[in-house]
Formats: C-alpha cells, structure tokens, sequence
C-alpha cells in the first residue's frame, strides 16, 4: 500500500485475529451446520471481547439451551451452559453476587423470548449490567425446526407448514420497552459492524440487549426455499436491515419492513448492582 | 458461664437465623405462604452482612439465581411451597447433575395445585424425592421444632457443601409459623462447613476431578476457568457422548451420597428400646406422636418413637431393626400415604406397618394416633 491509510480504515484491516486466544481448541469442531451464522457471531464477540480489554478470568459466558447455546463451551472462559430460557436467571446471579464478572449471556430467540420471555423482560426492567446476545435466527434450530417467536408471518417451519400465524416478536422493541438501557441489532452479515456493536455493548454499564439476526440455513433456509446460506444473508441480513445512520436518509419504501441495524436505544439509567451497594448495603448498615 | 441468648422466634424466622449462622450471603426467592416470612427476613439481614437478596420474578428464576451465586462462591438460598416447589424441579435437578450447593425451604402447604394455601400439609415428602426428572440424589432434612429448624438449615448448608449438592429442608406451615422460645448458639458452637478450598494450579483444575469422590468446588472469576453444564459431562465438566462415562457420571452423583449415609441420617428415637409398638414420623405430627407414646405409656403401653431428621436418604436401616423388634410400625403423616410407603418398603413384612393420614388441613391429634397405639398393646 503506497498512501497511509486513515486511522478508521487502518483499525478495520487489523492484522489477522488470534482467535485461538480465547477459543478452547480440544472442544472442536463445534455442533454447528456448515453455513449457520452462529460461528460468524461467536468470532465477532471474540473479537469485541478482546478489545474491550477485559482478561479471560474477569469474563463469564452464560447461556441457556439451543444451538446457539452451545457458545460457552468452546471458549476460554469462566462458562456455563445452562437450562432452556434460563440463562439470564442464572446470569443474575453470578453478576449480584460478584458483581465485578463481566457477565455475557449467550441466548437463542427461543431460548431468550419464548421460554426465558418472562426473565427477558424482567432482567431488562432490573437493567442489571448483563450483556445478552440473542441469537434471532427465526427458529428453533435445535429441536429441528420448529417456528419460534421471531418466525415472520407466513414462513414455514415443521410445526407451521402451512405458514405461521403468530405476530413475531420485535426483541429490541421489548428490550426497551422493559428497560433495557442499551439495545442494539446487528447482523451475522454486517460481522465488523456487529463487532463494534458488541463492543459498545460490553462497555456499557447496565443491561444491553443485542439482537442478531442470523441464519440457520438447515431448518429455516431449506423450508422456505433460500437457495443457499449466502442466498439467505444477502436477503434477511443485509437487504432485509437498514443502518439506524442511514435511516434518515433514504425514502420509506426503502425502510418499510426492514428492521433497523446499529444502537437503538441508550440511556444511563442506574445499574442494579450499583443500586444494591449504595442503597440497599449503606442504608442495611446504617440501621 | 455466660447466659445463653434466649428469643421467642417463628419458624421461619429461625430459618433465617440458621441461614445467616451458616454463611449463606445470597437469597433469591418468590413470595409464597407459608414461606414467605423467610424472604422478608433475609431482605432485611443480608444487606447488613454484606450479603444480596433478589425478589426474582418466579420461582424458576430463583432457583436458578441461587446455583449461579453459589457459581460465584456464596452459600446460597431460596425458600417456598408446593407450587414454587414444583416449579424449581428443573433447575434442583440441574444442581443434582452440575453438582452445584445451595439449600432449598419448602414449608408445607396443602396441595396439589393451590390446595390449602394457609394449612399444613406433609405432602411433599416424595416431591423431596423425586420431584426432578432423571435418577439424582436426593437429601432432605425434616426439623419439627423452632430450635430444630435453626440447627437443620445449619446442617442442610453443611451436607450441600460437603456432598456438593441442592438439599431440601421440608416442614409443614405448623412448624414454620409456629412461636417458640429457642436458644441463640454462639459462635462456633454450632459445627459450620465451609466449601473446600481449590488449591492446584489453574491448568490442573478439573471441577469433576474423578481422584475425589466430591470433587471441590473452584468459585467462578479467581483463575480456575472451567465449564460447568447440565449435560452429562467428563471430569473436565465438558459433554461427553461416551457411554461409559455418561453411566459413571449417573452413578457417581448417586453413589457419593449412598456411601454416607451412615453421615447424612440422623435420628431421635425416644423409648425404642423396649418398645413393642412404635411410630414413625416427622414435623408437627412428630409432636402429636411424642405425646401419644408419652399417654401410652402412663397406660402401661410399650410405645416408642422414631423420628427421622433426615427423610432422605430414607432411614432404611433403622427401619428395617426397628421392624424386627415391634408388633407395628404407626405412620401417621398429613397426605394420603407417602412415608409409609417406606417404611412398608423397608421392614420387608417383619411387621405390620399402619399408616394414619390426613389431609383436610388439620393436624393429626395425640388422641389420633393413640388410638391407633392401643389397637397393638
Ligand atoms: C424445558 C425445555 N423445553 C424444551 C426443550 C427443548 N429445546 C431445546 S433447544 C430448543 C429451542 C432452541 O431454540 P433457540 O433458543 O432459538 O436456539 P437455536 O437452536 O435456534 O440456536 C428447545 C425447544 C428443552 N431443552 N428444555
Ligand atoms: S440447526 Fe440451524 S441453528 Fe442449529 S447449527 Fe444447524 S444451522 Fe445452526
Ligand atoms: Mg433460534
């Protein structure tokens, strides 16, 4: 390369990412199906991981039950692999009770909005500093298929062959709505952007929700006719989401069902934890 | 010698007493009746001792909040009754497998469902059991008086440490709302068993190590990284699809609690020696039986009492002497036949084994089960 680069552009061709550093090598390969997207988001949370400087020992990795659930085992760090939708139960209590774990919970759409809907909801109205990474793959991979909260209307699953009829759920809408004081969405396809995300996420105090879509071509891509993984980010991915940046920018015919990509919703909002040591453990002393 | 602290405490305050006692610093929990007393006082002491407390949103979500903290290193703690109770099995059975401690309260309502929110019941005696899917261990204590329920909740949180394990106190809503005057123990006289310290080297941690029977417990965040998971796993605490040590994995958990028994039981046998007939209970029906076997033997009636305080591991051994030595084992019980079940099981026809049940959410008499006491002079 003959110019210098500038500094935005120098960060994004880093040199190559030593995933090993944080990847547990005897635990591969990994359950996951060639072309599922839950890979290219582990790899962006390493990577966010890493830059947030945090060591391997200060971190926790806490997920529930479903393929995406299977992210804790294969990397190097205090991680626990739990009960279906009861990841961010668990989670909450190793936060209060070590409050200085950088927590992470690792959930699938099913995981966090069907079965663990009611501890989502909760967990974000606390806005206990948990960072969740739901996994918004539009079905239940891990049982083989079957439609989940975020499947769209109409689509095929082995339980909905004749085209869902439930209203999905919006899990960054819910986020905020219970209190969450940072929400974002990212993509598997948008994986530097995600990074970023995550980042922004993690150095967040309070509960910060990440919704990433991603794909699970064996169930959802082969049922409703995606030709091929790549077939399926270019559609739900990157045509099916616009940039919150770009938003502004461009006509409503060109936004109209798309779901919005980058941070949605930020607040600084007391952190739970914070709350307990303040007010909780001064005022309990006092008295 | 100094004058010991007397107070006039509820059950369930002393509950609290004997948690705190033990070291447990993190309770989460879900209001229930007739538990909730426990919550309400754990919320007001925890934060005084540097110790957390979360109102969860249900039950699930505390039993869960509870093995996560005892991830992180606190002795940990959640109370409630049969509905909540059943809604926890889930996540006891994923402490049974993980091997994580933590104590569970379950004061007895009457049941199923909604049942008899504000009555006695002694109904989850099997639910103590087999509540949880899968084969699992299984350890509860059954305190039947105000004192008691402060030592048992010390001594749940010791066994749950030392057998790396959920145990379960049971008792019934009499015993938990009852008033007595009660014995504050001092410090250190009252055995405390605190989690064994992790002393390798970080590399050579595996948190199901298979040189130990109850491998010790490294708290998440100082330097062990494992992986902890509710899948059948390898002493490294990764799954495994290999058979044989799924089945070690099955047995093991099983085994560690089977082996000490001789540790775990513990029982109060009141004039056995010569008795000719004898009873066989727990809680507040205990105390019903002590009476009884009093007025019988004012009668002239050779009437004894056993009284379990650990229900499970069930007692068989003592039962089945018992069962060579008597003309009939008398078990009295609020439901409709669950410990005698049991006792049938373990005296194996040496004797004749009456079951005496109730379940309209009274107690049972002393005038009851005397009856039933004479019918064997
Ligand atoms: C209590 C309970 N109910 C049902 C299941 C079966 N189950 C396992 S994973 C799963 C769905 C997982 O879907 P999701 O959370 O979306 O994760 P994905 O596999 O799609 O990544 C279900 C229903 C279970 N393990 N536990
Ligand atoms: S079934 Fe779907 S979600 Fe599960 S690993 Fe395969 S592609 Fe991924
Ligand atoms: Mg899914």
């Amino acid at each position: 390369m003959s110019a210098p680069a500038a500094p935005e552009k120098k960060e994004k061709i880093s040199v190559p990412f030593d995933y090993n550093k944080y990847l547990r090598p005897n635990k591969l390969p990994h359950i996951w199906c060639p072309g599922c997207g839950h890979g290219i988001v582990l790899k962006a949370m390493l990577r966010a991981i890493d830059k947030s400087g945090f060591s391997k020992d200060q971190i926790c990795v806490v997920s529930g039950i479903g393929c995406s659930s299977r992210t804790p085992g294969y990397v190097d760090f205090n991680t626990l692999h739990t009960l279906h939708g009861r990841a961010l139960s668990f989670a909450t209590g190793i936060k209060l009770a070590k409050p200085e774990l950088k927590v992470i919970v690792v959930t699938g759409d099913g995981d966090a909005l069907a079965i663990g809907g009611n501890h989502f909801i909760h967990t974000c109205r606390r806005n206990i500093d948990l960072t969740v990474l739901v996994f918004t793959n539009a079905i239940y991979g891990m049982t083989g298929g079957q439609y989940s909260p975020t499947t769209p209307m109409g689509s095929q699953a082995t339980t909905s062959r004749y085209g869902s009829i439930e209203k999905p759920f919006d899990a960054c809408e819910m986020a905020k709505a219970s209190g969450a004081s940072f929400v974002a969405r990212g993509t598997a396809y948008h994986t530097l952007e995600l990074e970023k995300t995550i980042h922004e996420a993690i150095m967040h105090k309070g509960t910060s929700v990440v919704d990433i879509i991603d794909a699970c071509p064996t169930y959802f891509g082969r049922m409703n006719k995606y030709k091929s993984a790549t077939h399926m980010m270019e559609v739900l991915e990157k045509d099916g989401t616009v940039s919150v940046k770009q938003v502004d920018k461009l006509p409503p015919e060109k936004v109209q069902g798309k779901f919005l990509r980058g941070v949605l919703h930020k607040d600084e909002r007391p952190e739970y934890c914070e709350q307990y040591a303040s007010l909780i453990m001064e005022k309990a002393k006092a008295k | 010698m100094a004058e010991k602290k007397k107070k006039l405490l509820q059950g369930n305050e002393a509950c609290v007493e004997g948690a705190l006692y033990a070291g447990c610093r993190f309770y989460a929990g879900y209001p229930i009746t007739p538990s909730t007393e426990i919550a309400e006082g754990m919320s007001v002491r925890l934060p005084k001792l540097g110790g957390k407390f979360i109102q969860m949103e249900d039950e699930i979500a505390s039993m869960a909040a509870i093995i996560g903290a005892s991830l992180a290193g606190l002795k940990t703690l959640t109370a409630t009754s049969g509905p909540g109770f059943s809604l926890k099995q889930e996540a006891i059975g994923y402490a049974c497998l993980a091997e994580i401690p933590c104590v569970v309260i379950n004061v007895m309502r009457g049941g199923p469902s909604t049942g008899y929110p504000t009555g006695p019941s002694q109904a989850d005696i099997m639910q103590a059991k087999w509540g949880t899917h899968g084969d699992h261990p299984a350890i509860s204590v059954t305190p039947a008086y105000v004192q008691e329920i402060l030592t048992e909740t010390v001594r749940a949180f010791n066994l749950a440490e030392k057998y790396r394990t959920p145990v379960v106190v049971l008792y019934d809503e009499i015993v938990g709302h009852m008033r007595e005057p009660i014995t504050m123990p001092a410090p250190g006289e009252i055995e405390v068993v605190d989690r064994a310290k992790v002393t390798c080297k970080p590399e050579e941690y595996f948190p199901y190590d298979d040189k130990y029977e109850v491998a010790p417990l490294a708290p998440f965040g100082t330097g062990y990284r494992f992986h902890v998971t509710g899948l059948n796993h390898k002493q490294d605490g990764f799954p495994t699809n290999d058979p044989k040590i799924i089945r070690e994995n099955n047995e093991r958990i099983m085994r560690k609690i089977e082996n000490h028994k001789e540790d775990i039981w513990k029982n109060e046998e009141t004039f056995l020696d010569d008795a000719e007939v004898a009873v066989f209970t727990i809680g507040s029906t205990a105390r019903s039986a002590r009476y009884a076997v009093n007025e019988a033997r004012k009668a002239g009636i050779k009437a004894g009492l056993l009284r379990p305080l650990t229900i499970w591991p069930f007692p068989d051994r003592a039962v089945a002497e018992l069962a060579k030595k008597v003309k009939a084992i008398i078990v009295p019980e609020l439901n409709l036949g669950q410990m005698v079940l049991e006792v049938e099981r373990c005296s194996r026809g040496a004797t004749k084994v009456e079951g005496i049940h109730r379940v309209d959410g009274e107690p049972i008499t002393p005038a009851q089960i005397l009856e039933v006491i004479r019918k064997y002079k």
